[in-house]
């Protein structure tokens, strides 16, 4: 009895101390190394000059109009994503059909194909050497090296996100709510709104925010098909790359900040959803 | 209302998952469809619902032809089998529903959802629970809840998948009591799916048994105990 009593217990469900510390300790490192240098090194290169070389960084026509393409191309393309992703998520797990396989694997497409792939895809369909490309530029709708292309690029990019992000969720909930709401006399519509939709809205704004910060970070893509045209179709990555390899490097990293910082106001804004929404989150989590 | 079944097929793809079938349910009957896993009991109670349609045959309520019948339309008040209670709303928005669903022009004013709603609440014998969210209740009272709901929107028959498949033998004993309340102060006519037998014979005025998609026997508990139509019933009942 007193024999137990006096052997220390050893924790069995644990790692020792030692190998503890050094494998969060281990991964602490990585983080600051990888993670946290990087986005100060941003803002510190930024600042070199001051507040004043930042405001003047701001200043430059170039960088206004890439902020501003920037902002629209996403302000169009984060709805209309998230509205096909609805969509897709919708039939895929909500109806059986033929060719549901195939679907899926078209929604993952983007993801599979590089950037620039797609990028170049588009100036080959659209680009003044084709067909429909050289009818659109006599009819003055051109895409390629315009604003069109832009967009295309980006919701070809970002298409899976949403999607990706609602499908396991639907799929886990299955589809007895709805019929519920149904044989209650609600209306499709109804059932979507009422029953699936406030189901999915925390998936579904990850997905959104997923999908925005991709939607305003896209390089290789964009790339492609702007053309870069300098105050015209450079978006705030390309624009970024442009004022670096002009040694503009006080512009480039303001740029660049800028672009962070439109990164981490999406989180804010997602931890403070999360933090104010907790109690509701907790209580409609599935039982 | 009474129910007519009129040989009724299903088919998924290539597999039969009804027979014709023909069945009439007098109005106000409480009725089990019994049978193992995969004999077609949950299809025809779907098919009744209107959540699937059927391939061939006919269903009529009170004599008029319902089987083209939008689910909504029919208003047939289903209970699933884990209840699939809305879990982002509280139990009273749960119960309302239904009623909030109508047009404009049929939905009652507010004053009467709430009385409504209370007056369910009740008869459930849970008047306190309009406030919780579904997965703050016990398995037994979600099912109560489920039942409530079903019936807020003053169905012209109550049909119920495995109702009380999720629970423990206590709370099932109490429930089948309170279901065959509940059926005898409405008079509704109520279909339910049970793969146990003890419960169907207990329960039911009249059982239906059910394998690989076609009806067995049809009676009263007593005449099937007494005289099984087939070999199957007789191996099933005697199980």
């Amino acid at each position: 009895m007193s024999d137990i009593a006096l052997t220390r217990p050893v924790p069995v469900t644990t790692e020792p101390p030692l190998a503890r510390y050094l494998l969060i300790g281990l991964a602490a490192v990585f983080v600051a190394l990888f993670l946290f240098a990087p986005l100060v090194t941003v803002f510190v290169e930024a600042l070199r000059q001051g507040w004043v070389g930042v405001i003047d960084a701001l200043r430059l026509p170039d960088a206004q109009a890439a902020i501003r393409m920037t902002l629209t191309i996403a302000a169009i393309a984060v709805p209309l994503n998230a509205t096909f992703g609805i969509a897709a998520a919708w039939a895929i797990t909500k109806f059986d059909f033929r060719g549901k396989a195939f679907l899926i694997t078209l929604i993952d497409l983007p993801f599979s194909v590089s950037p620039v792939v797609a990028g170049l895809m588009l100036v080959l369909l659209f680009g003044a050497n084709s067909t429909l490309g050289g009818w659109l530029i006599a009819n003055d709708m051109p895409i390629v090296f315009a604003f069109p292309g832009i967009l295309l690029a980006t919701l070809f990019v970002t298409f899976p996100f949403v999607a990706r992000e609602i499908i396991p969720v639907m799929i886990e909930q299955g589809r007895t709510e709805e019929e519920a709401a149904l044989t209650l006399g609600a209306s499709g519509w109804r059932t979507f709104f009422t029953v699936t939709l406030p189901n999915i809205r925390w998936a579904l704004l990850y997905g959104v925010l997923l999908c925005n910060a991709r939607a305003m970070g896209e390089f290789g893509a964009v790339a492609v098909v702007s053309g870069k045209i300098r105050g015209e179709t450079a978006t705030m990555p390309t624009m970024v790359e442009m004022f670096y390899n002009e040694y503009l490097s006080v512009a480039a990293f303001t740029l660049a900040a800028v672009l962070a910082m439109l990164a981490l106001l999406t989180l804010l804004l997602k931890s403070l959803l999360e933090w104010r929404h907790a109690e509701l989150l907790a209580a409609t989590r599935r039982h | 209302m009474n129910i007519e079944i009129e040989e009724l097929a299903k088919e998924f793809g290539t597999t039969r998952a009804l027979h014709p079938v023909s069945l009439s349910i007098p109005s106000g009957a409480l009725v089990a469809l019994l049978g193992p896993s995969g004999s077609g009991k949950t299809t025809l109670l779907r098919v009744l619902g209107g959540l699937e349609f059927p391939t061939s045959g006919r269903v009529l309520f009170g004599g008029l032809d319902a089987t083209g019948l939008s689910v909504q339309d029919r208003r047939a008040g289903f209970v699933f089998q884990s209840y699939a209670l809305f879990r982002h709303m509280t139990v009273f928005e749960n119960i309302a529903y239904g009623l909030r669903a109508r047009p404009r022009r049929e939905r009652p004013a507010e004053a009467e959802i709430v009385r409504r709603v209370n007056r369910l609440l009740e008869l459930i014998q849970l008047p306190e629970i309009g406030g919780r969210y579904p997965n703050q209740l016990s398995g037994g009272q979600r099912q109560r809840v489920a039942l409530a709901r079903a019936l807020a929107i003053e169905p012209r028959m109550l049909l119920l998948d495995e109702p009380f498949g999720a629970l423990d033998a206590k709370v099932r004993k109490e429930l089948r009591q309170g279901l065959r309340e509940i059926h005898d102060r409405t008079g509704l006519t109520t279909v339910f799916v049970t793969h146990d037998q003890e419960e169907a014979m207990e329960l039911a005025d009249l059982v239906v048994i059910m394998s690989m998609g076609r009806i067995e026997q049809v009676g009263k508990p007593t005449e099937i105990r007494a005289r099984p139509a087939t070999d199957f019933v007789r191996d099933f009942t005697a199980a």
